[in-house]
C-alpha cells in the first residue's frame, strides 16, 4: 500500500475520540437549530425579527450566501480540469463536496423562510415560469443533480479500491462501497469511458453554475425596488459566489490537511496558486462594487439614495464598511505578497472574506426593504434568537455533512493524484532524456 | 367586462381613518395588538399614510389613504411562483389563500408595500368574534393578504340583482371604504364605461397616480389637493 493510500485510508479505518467530540458538538448545534425551527413552525414567522416592510432577512441572506459558496467547488474544479491544471488533482474532491453540501443547506433556507412549508409542492403543481423563483428552482435543481454526478463519477475508482482493500470495516460499509463501485475493474476501456464522462460533466457544469447565481441575483434584479433593480447583479453575484466559494474551499482544505495529515498532497503550491485566484476574484469584486455604488450615488435618484445613504452612512454603515474591509483590504494586504499566500495567510484572508461576503448579501437584502419607495418611517430589522439559532444550526449542518462525508469517503481522489504523480514523473524523465539528447548532440 | 377603479379626492380627505376601520370590519383583518403593531406587523389593508413636511412652525401634513392599487401591470402577480396572487377578468388583483406558500416574494416586489403577511395565527378579541363577516374567509397563518376591493360585495351585488331579476349596475357595487368615507372623498366605478364618474374624474388635471413612473398602471388614482 502506498503512502498516499495508507494516509487517506487511515481515517476511514479508525475513528478517534476527536471525531466523536467534533461530531457531538456539531450535532448539538444542529439539534438546537432544529428546535428553533420547530418553534417557528408552531408559532409562525412572527418569532423572527421580520416585519412589514422588511419581509426578508437573514434566511434569504443565508440562502444567497450558501448557494454562493456552492460555486467553489464544482466551478473551480471544472475549470481547473478543463484547463488541465495538474495541481488541481488533490483538491477537486474537497471542492466538489463543498458544492454539494452548500447546495443542500442553501436550498433548505428557502424552506425555512416559507410561511407555509407544508405547501412546498405547490411550486411543482402550480409552478409557473413567469416567476424568478421557478427559474431558481430549475437551475438549482439541475445544478444539484449535476454536482452530485460530478462528485460521484471520479469517486468510482476509489470506491473499487476501498471495496478491495478495506477489509476490516463494518459490513454495511463494504456493501455500500461495492454497490457504489458499480463493478469497476479498472481496465482500459472503463478508464476511457470514465474520462469521457468526467470531461463532459466538467464542461457542462460551468454554464449551469453560472446560470445558478445569475438567477439567484435576479430574484432581486427583476423587481423595481431601489438598489435591487440593477443589471449588474447577474455577473456581480457570480463573481461574489466564486469569491466566497474559493474562500470556503481554503478553510476546508486547511482543516483537512491538518486533521487528516494530507500535507504531502495539499502543498504550498496549491495554496499559492489558489491564493492568486482568490486575489483576482477580490479585484473583480472590488470593481463590480465600485461600479455599482458609483453609478447609484452619482445619478442620485431619490429612492435609490435613501437606500444608499442607509448603507454608506446610516444604520447599515457598519456592515457595509466592514464588508469592504473584509473583501478588499484584507485580501489585498495578505495575498499580494508571496509570503502571504501560505496556508496560514490564505486561511486568515478566507475567514474574513466569508464574513465579508455574508455581509454583502445582508446589505443587499435588508437595507432596500427598510426604505420602501412610498415614504413612511424607516423600518428597522433586528434578527431574533430564532433566526440566529437557525443560522448557526445551518452552518453546523454544513460542517457536519462534510465531516460525515469524509469519514466515509476518501478525502482525495486517490487515482487522480496517482495519475498526476505519474504524469510528473514522466515529464521529469522526458526532460532528462531530452537533456541527454542535447548533450549527445553537443558532443557530436 | 368591467374594470373596477377607485378615485380618492385628497381635497376632501379628512385623515379620519374611518375607511381603515370600515375595511377592518368588512374584511375580518386580524388584530395584531400594540406590541406586534409596534414591530410593524399590524394588518391594515387600507392605511392612511401621513406625510409631514417641514419643521414647526412651517409644517404641512398630508394624508394619503392607500389601498392596494390593483395595478393593471401588477408586479406581485408577475413574481408569484404558484399563481396564488392573480388578476381576475375584471382587473382586480386577488390572493388565493389556499394556494399561497408564504414565500413573500410578492410583498417585497410590490412597490407600494400594500401586502400583508400573517405572522401568527389570526387573533380576534371576543367582542369582535361575534361581528366577523361571514362572506370573507379567515386567512390562516403564513399566507399573504391585501385589499380586494371588497370583492365579496361584488359577488353579493350580482347575486342580488339576479335574484331581483334586474340587470346588475356598476353602482350596485360599493367597497366598504367608499361607503364609509366621512368626507365622501372616494369614488368607485367602471373605468371601461366612459360615462362613469371615475372615468370623468380621471380626465381632471388634478388626477395622478402613485409612483406612476414605475409603469405598474395603478387602478387607484388620486385628485391632487388645491
Ligand atoms: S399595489 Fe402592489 S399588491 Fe396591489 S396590485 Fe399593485 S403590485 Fe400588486
Ligand atoms: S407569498 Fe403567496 S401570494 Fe406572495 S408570491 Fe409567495 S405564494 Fe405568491
Amino acid at each position: 500500500m502506498s503512502h498516499l493510500e495508507s494516509t487517506v485510508f487511515a481515517t476511514l479505518r479508525k475513528t478517534g475520540i476527536r471525531f466523536y467530540i467534533l461530531f457531538g458538538v456539531l450535532a448539538a448545534l444542529v439539534v438546537w437549530g432544529v428546535f428553533a425551527y420547530i418553534y417557528q413552525l408552531i408559532e409562525g414567522l412572527g418569532v423572527t425579527g421580520l416585519s412589514r416592510p422588511v419581509y426578508w432577512g437573514i434566511y434569504l441572506t443565508n440562502f444567497v450566501f450558501f448557494i454562493g459558496i456552492s460555486h467553489a467547488g464544482t466551478l473551480i474544479s471544472a475549470i481547473l480540469r478543463v484547463t488541465q491544471a495538474n495541481w488541481r488533482r488533490s483538491i477537486t474532491r474537497i471542492a466538489e463536496a463543498v458544492t454539494v453540501f452548500a447546495l443542500c443547506v442553501g436550498g433548505l433556507q428557502i424552506l425555512i423562510d416559507m410561511g407555509r412549508p407544508d405547501r412546498i409542492l405547490n411550486m411543482i403543481f402550480y409552478g409557473r415560469y413567469q416567476s424568478v423563483f421557478l427559474w431558481d428552482l430549475t437551475c438549482i435543481g439541475i445544478y444539484f443533480m449535476s454536482s452530485i454526478t460530478y462528485l460521484y463519477l471520479p469517486m468510482i475508482p476509489d470506491f473499487a479500491r476501498m471495496r478491495d482493500k478495506l477489509t476490516d470495516i463494518a459490513r454495511w460499509r463494504k456493501w455500500l462501497y461495492t454497490l457504489a463501485a458499480l463493478g469497476w475493474k479498472g481496465n482500459h476501456e472503463q478508464h476511457r469511458r470514465l474520462e469521457i464522462a468526467i470531461a463532459i460533466m466538467a464542461i457542462a457544469i460551468i454554464p449551469i453554475a453560472v446560470s445558478v447565481h445569475t438567477v439567484v441575483s435576479w430574484i432581486f434584479g427583476m423587481t423595481v425596488q431601489p438598489m435591487w433593480h440593477s443589471t449588474i447583479f447577474g455577473p456581480y453575484f457570480v463573481v461574489g459566489a466564486i469569491f466566497s466559494g474559493i474562500a470556503t474551499l481554503f478553510i476546508a482544505m486547511a482543516i483537512m490537511r491538518k486533521v487528516l495529515r494530507l500535507e504531502a498532497w495539499l502543498t504550498d503550491k496549491q495554496f499559492d496558486y489558489l491564493g492568486l485566484l482568490l486575489l483576482v476574484m477580490s479585484a473583480f469584486w472590488c470593481y463590480f462594487t465600485f461600479a455599482e455604488y458609483l453609478t447609484t450615488v452619482y445619478s442620485a435618484l431619490t429612492h435609490e439614495m435613501h437606500v444608499a445613504d442607509a448603507k454608506l452612512y446610516g444604520e447599515y454603515a457598519w456592515a457595509f464598511w466592514l464588508m469592504v474591509f473584509c473583501n478588499a483590504v484584507v485580501p489585498f494586504a495578505i495575498l499580494t505578497r508571496r509570503a502571504g499566500r501560505t496556508v496560514m495567510g490564505t486561511v486568515i484572508a478566507s475567514v474574513f472574506i466569508n464574513i465579508g461576503m455574508w455581509l454583502e448579501r445582508f446589505t443587499i437584502v435588508a437595507p432596500t426593504l427598510t426604505r420602501p419607495s412610498l415614504a413612511f418611517e424607516h423600518a428597522i430589522y433586528q434578527p431574533s434568537w430564532v433566526e440566529i439559532s437557525i443560522t448557526v444550526g445551518s452552518l453546523a449542518l454544513f460542517a457536519l455533512l462534510f465531516v460525515i462525508f469524509f469519514k466515509l469517503f476518501p478525502s482525495l481522489a486517490i487515482w487522480e493524484v496517482e495519475e498526476g504523480i505519474e504524469i510528473e514523473e514522466r515529464n521529469r524523465i522526458n526532460k532528462q532524456l531530452s537533456l541527454e539528447d542535447l548533450r549527445a548532440m553537443e558532443k557530436a | 367586462m368591467a374594470r373596477w377603479t377607485m378615485a380618492i379626492d385628497l381635497d376632501k380627505c379628512l385623515g379620519c381613518q374611518a375607511c381603515t376601520v370600515a375595511c377592518r370590519m368588512e374584511n375580518n383583518t386580524p388584530i395584531a395588538g400594540p406590541e406586534q403593531a409596534e414591530k410593524g406587523r399590524a394588518i391594515l389593508w387600507n392605511e392612511v399614510i401621513p406625510f409631514v413636511e417641514g419643521e414647526y412652525p412651517n409644517v404641512t401634513a398630508r394624508y394619503i389613504p392607500r389601498p392596494c392599487m390593483h395595478c393593471d401591470d401588477p408586479l406581485c402577480v408577475k413574481v408569484c411562483p404558484v399563481k396564488a396572487t392573480y388578476k381576475n377578468e375584471e382587473g382586480t388583483v386577488l390572493v388565493d389563500y389556499e394556494r399561497c406558500i408564504g414565500c413573500r416574494f410578492c410583498t417585497v416586489a410590490c412597490p407600494y408595500t400594500v401586502r400583508y403577511f400573517n405572522w401568527h395565527e389570526p387573533y380576534y378579541p371576543e367582542s369582535l368574534k361575534a361581528h366577523l363577516n361571514p362572506d370573507v374567509p379567515i386567512r390562516p397563518k403564513g399566507v399573504v393578504e391585501k385589499c380586494t376591493f371588497c370583492v365579496q360585495r361584488l359577488q353579493r351585488a350580482r347575486a342580488k340583482a339576479e335574484a331581483e331579476g334586474r340587470v346588475f349596475l356598476a353602482s350596485d357595487y360599493v367597497p366598504a371604504c367608499v361607503q364609509t368615507c366621512t368626507g365622501r372623498a372616494r369614488y368607485f366605478g367602471d373605468l371601461d364605461d366612459p360615462t362613469s364618474l371615475v372615468s370623468q374624474l380621471l380626465k381632471s388635471p388634478r388626477a395622478f397616480r402613485l409612483l406612476e413612473e414605475l409603469g405598474t398602471k395603478p387602478k387607484v388614482f388620486y385628485l391632487r389637493e388645491g
